[in-house]
């Protein structure tokens, strides 16, 4: 059967960058269409017109917003190749609450070190950072977080990888001292067709942090 | 089936995230041993199962903990996978589809909800109900697209996304009493309404749905001791 599926995005997304490492994992064609968020599609706005937002997946015409769910959408429908989430239940809880940390924790703050100065700043990378230590601890001393298999959880996180180096020189410090084990485990997974052709250049990330700087007027 | 002592909950009764699980183990005819935490004061048990964010609720099987209301519904789902009706649907894209709107439902219907109570002024409240009546017909034509005609979002039975938004029909309850509104409109969300009250009569569910009175003197309680709406 001839499977349509396509992927509204925009290439600095974190969240765009799961979904399309989660497809590459899987081996999936897929059409990728970049959206101008200043001037949504009306296909995008047609597909998700709860959030308007991207990544949104369109698997034979029906849509899957919110990346997470899309990245597990994926793992269910083409269940037979590189399985992302673990299949012991207990595993498979560990891994969805590892998912969701990564969502109510890294891109705020993140967003909160470039976008702010002073004392604001400072506690936003101070949070950061623990943050980062927490799920380094979290990793231990396997190689990704489900274990010996790359999975879920790094797909949920791995993508901010790319934005670390504009982190890093908008705040001023280095995550790589601060957490060592968690760069050695991005770069490893930057060792995977999947992940290093979804992750953009972290110069071409920290331009546009740049460029949204400038734009929000943030010094 | 779970035997005595290999399931325990960490919760409280006024929480709609802790009635989740527990609509989901009732659900599954499974027993459990509900370890009531005392407002104000986190137990040990709790801070050493969720030291992330020590919050309730908190799944103990066989003593080891699972954190995170959907993520505990789910994992009921799965480690119990015989007992009781499946929670999540059984196909990948409605199951995609539950999981959309039990996210809409935490991250802006809910919230929404206690924008409300926050809301200082005439018009900032006015705006603030707005915005849930706004949710609640995005929901109701949820519930019309998935429901095609059954009782609940799951179909014949309650499922994931009954589950996620029902347990909020008792503060929906206080909202309307306090706030002197009528939220779950029969004219405006019919097929909402009559959910509610399908939901809230269910078996699962109504040892667990805490009694509108005793909620409403809860809130009391906490707006005069914080000053603010409980804590989601």
């Amino acid at each position: 059967m001839a499977e349509e599926v396509i992927l509204l995005d925009f290439w600095p997304s974190p969240f765009g960058m799961r979904v399309r490492i989660a497809l590459a994992e899987k081996g999936i064609a897929y059409d990728y269409k970049e959206e101008d968020l200043k001037n949504k599609s009306p296909l995008l706005l047609a597909m998700n017109p709860v959030h308007k937002k991207i990544p949104v997946l369109i698997h034979n015409g029906k849509p899957v917003c919110e990346s997470l769910i899309a990245v597990q959408y994926i793992d269910e429908v083409w269940h037979d190749k590189s399985p992302l989430l673990p299949s012991n239940p207990y595993e498979r809880a560990q891994a969805r609450f590892w998912a969701d940390y990564v969502d109510k924790k890294i891109y705020d703050l993140g967003r909160k070190i470039w976008s702010t100065k002073g004392e604001e700043q400072e506690a936003a990378k101070k949070e950061f950072v623990e943050s980062l230590k927490l799920l380094e601890g979290e990793l231990g001393d396997k190689p990704f977080f489900g274990g010996q298999a790359f999975g879920f959880v790094d797909v949920a996180l791995v993508p901010f990888y790319s934005w670390f180096y504009a982190y890093e020189t908008c705040g001023g410090f280095s995550i790589e001292a601060e957490c060592p084990k968690l760069v050695a485990w991005a770069k490893r997974c930057l060792l995977r067709e999947s992940v290093s052709k979804a992750l953009p250049d972290p110069e071409k990330v920290h331009g546009f942090v740049l460029e949204l700087k400038k734009k929000f007027g943030v010094e | 089936m779970a035997k005595g002592g290999e399931v325990k909950l960490i919760g409280g009764w006024p929480s709609p995230f802790v009635m989740r699980p527990r609509i989901a183990l009732n659900l599954k005819g499974l027993e459990y041993e509900f370890l009531e935490e005392k407002f104000g004061a986190k137990s040990e048990l709790l801070l050493r199962s969720n030291p992330v964010h020590k919050k309730i609720p908190v799944l103990l099987h066989a003593d080891r903990p699972v954190c995170e209301s959907l993520v505990i519904v789910q994992y009921i789902d799965e480690a119990w996978p015989s007992s009781g009706p499946s929670i999540l649907p059984s196909d990948p894209y409605d199951r995609a589809t539950a999981r959309f709107w039990a996210a809409y439902i935490d991250e802006k219907w809910f919230p929404s909800m206690s924008g409300i109570a926050r809301a200082q002024g005439e018009e900032a409240k006015k705006a603030a109900i707005d915005l849930v009546v706004e949710g609640l017909s995005l929901l109701e034509d949820a519930f019309g697209k998935i429901s095609k005609g059954k009782p609940f979002f799951g179909g014949d039975t309650i499922g994931f996304l009954d589950i996620a938004l029902g347990c909020f029909l008792g503060w929906v309850r206080v909202t309307e009493r306090t706030q002197g509104l009528k939220l779950l409109d029969q004219a405006k969300v019919p097929g909402l309404a009559k959910w509610a009250e399908r939901f809230c009569a269910d078996s699962a569910v109504k040892g667990v749905m805490p009694e509108t009175e005793k909620l409403a003197e809860f809130a009391k309680l906490i707006m005069a001791k914080f000053g603010a709406p409980p804590p989601q």
